[in-house]
């Protein structure tokens, strides 16, 4: 579990921070601080199917789901059992 | 009654939970032509204020241009009010396929088709063009209606962050395995009047073999010395394979819009493209006027080199008075405040000084980017710019930010 968070929290700070100074933990709020915007989530569902040999039905891929790193990892893990 | 009292609560409920957001939109009302001075209602029936308008899209100042209104009197006396009809049953006029031809020569591109709006166009282009196999890579600042047409459309879509050409180097590598590649950007990004560096761009879309999509709303007719556009300015005019825009900003104001391009490209709009097969003819009176523009802007330069020389003014002036602007060369020049309530507040003093601007926030723009958007016309005079510049000056001192720059503000407001 873990390992899939800071997986997931690189991924994330290399595909969408832009400013430098801001802190992304594994709590931060991605979707509805707006800092990921739905239409960019795409490069994350497509990261973590690629990365995870998985595959996310859209029904599960919300931005609920997508809104932390923890909650990220937590549909990963189910997942990949 | 199927509109139950329940349904109509419920709808309630929803419009009451935008106003909590602060995200309500209040109708305001304009009892004059489009032009740099303007009569407002404001709230709703409120008494009548005359303002000056810094948030029109009227760059070039031709939405209530003589030459432009005769033409379109012209129009409808000799074509009609309007078609009746979809373009390819009995919708397409001479003038249509003379307008067609005439941006095409006007914008460098092969073939042009008429949309009802740009935004139908955005709708269309990419269904008509690609299929499961392709992926379009998008910046992620790109317009609304670019968005919903690449979701329309069965390829698959990437984005990458905003004008970094690493990013998009690495997303076109990642996605070098598709049959085609469309890059998707807007010249002119309607909120940060950045202007995409599309000489980079298509380097990198011949690097690997991409295709490149330019909506330049913001830019045609006035961008560029000639006014071409953004493919212009960056002396790319025969690189770019698509390019979507409005006739409903600089090019007249009124609506229309058009996909032009690669002859092939425009020739799947023409046959497949939804909002172009499903929707009515463009008005010959738009149709009339739009030549016209297209007319004026290829006699002489002079509205757009005054629209520069405005821009220029402004943006010297608002940064000398100690407002913090986003930097850039194009008539949109956002006032940054960074906190939502403070531009809301400072936009209201500002109708109050007699200066109609808007406030904007996420989610029109990124969490803690909020602004209000000043669009300079070439309708505006020198000292009307200067009065702009003065209240800007009045209502910065009044909420103390004259000086400050991102971080004073943030400190003294939040985000």
């Amino acid at each position: 579990m873990d390992e899939i968070k800071e997986s997931v929290l690189e991924y994330v700070k290399d595909e969408y921070v832009e400013d430098e100074d801001e802190d992304v933990t594994y709590e931060t709020k991605l979707i509805s601080s707006g800092l990921v915007d739905s239409f960019s989530m795409v490069s994350l569902k497509a990261f973590l199917e690629k990365r995870y040999s998985i595959s996310l039905p859209d029904s599960e891929a919300t931005p609920e789901a997508f809104d932390t790193v923890n909650s990220i990892a937590e549909l990963v893990k189910k997942h990949t059992g | 009654m199927a509109y139950s009292d329940t349904a109509r609560a419920a709808f309630a409920a929803e419009i009451e939970g935008i106003r909590d957001k602060g995200l309500f939109k209040d109708k305001r009302f304009i009892w004059s032509p489009q032009d740099a001075e303007i009569e407002v209602e404001f709230p709703e029936g409120a008494a009548r204020e005359k303002v000056l308008n810094f948030c029109a899209n009227n760059y070039l100042g031709l939405s209530s241009h003589p030459d432009v209104l005769s033409a379109a009197h012209g129009a409808l006396d000799a074509r009609g009010y309007g078609m009746s009809s979809v373009r390819f049953i009995c919708g397409t006029q001479d003038i249509h396929r003379e307008l067609q031809d005439r941006v095409s020569e006007f914008l460098g591109m092969e073939d042009t088709l008429l949309f009802p709006s740009c935004m139908d166009a955005n709708a269309g282009v990419f269904e008509a063009v690609l299929d499961k196999e392709d992926v379009t890579i998008a910046d992620r600042l790109i317009h609304a209606s670019l968005v919903d047409g690449i979701r329309l459309c069965s390829a698959e879509y990437d984005t990458f962050k905003h004008m970094d050409m690493k990013h998009l180097k690495k997303k076109l590598e990642l996605h070098a395995d598709k049959r085609h590649k469309l890059v998707v950007t807007d010249g002119v990004f309607s909120m940060d009047g950045d202007l995409a560096p599309l000489d980079e761009m298509c380097d990198l879309c011949d690097e690997y073999g991409a295709m490149i999509l330019v909506d330049d709303s913001h830019a045609s007719g006035f961008i560029g010395k000639k006014g071409r556009g953004t493919h212009e300015h960056f002396d790319v005019m025969d690189r770019v394979d698509l390019i979507t825009t409005t006739f409903g900003k600089a090019l007249g104001g009124a609506s229309g819009g058009c996909v032009s391009g690669r002859r092939e490209l425009v020739e799947l709009c023409r046959q497949k493209a939804r909002p172009y097969l499903f929707s009515n003819s463009l008005s010959p009176v738009i149709v009339g006027a739009t030549i016209e523009v297209i007319d004026l802007l290829s006699r002489t330069t002079e509205r757009r080199d005054k629209l520069e020389e405005n821009t220029k003014r402004f943006r010297a002036r608002i940064t000398e008075a100690g407002l913090n602007v986003r930097e850039g060369e194009t008539p949109i020049v956002p006032v940054m405040l960074y906190n939502a309530k403070l531009a809301n507040d400072m936009a209201r003093d500002m109708y109050a000084e007699g200066i109609y601007v808007i406030g904007f926030f996420f989610p029109v723009v990124p969490a803690g980017q909020a602004r209000i958007r000043v669009q300079l016309s070439a309708a505006h005079e020198p000292d009307q710019i200067d009065r702009c510049v003065e209240a800007f000056r009045k209502v910065g001192e009044k909420h103390g930010i004259l000086g400050l720059d991102k971080a004073g503000i943030i400190e003294k407001y939040g985000t």
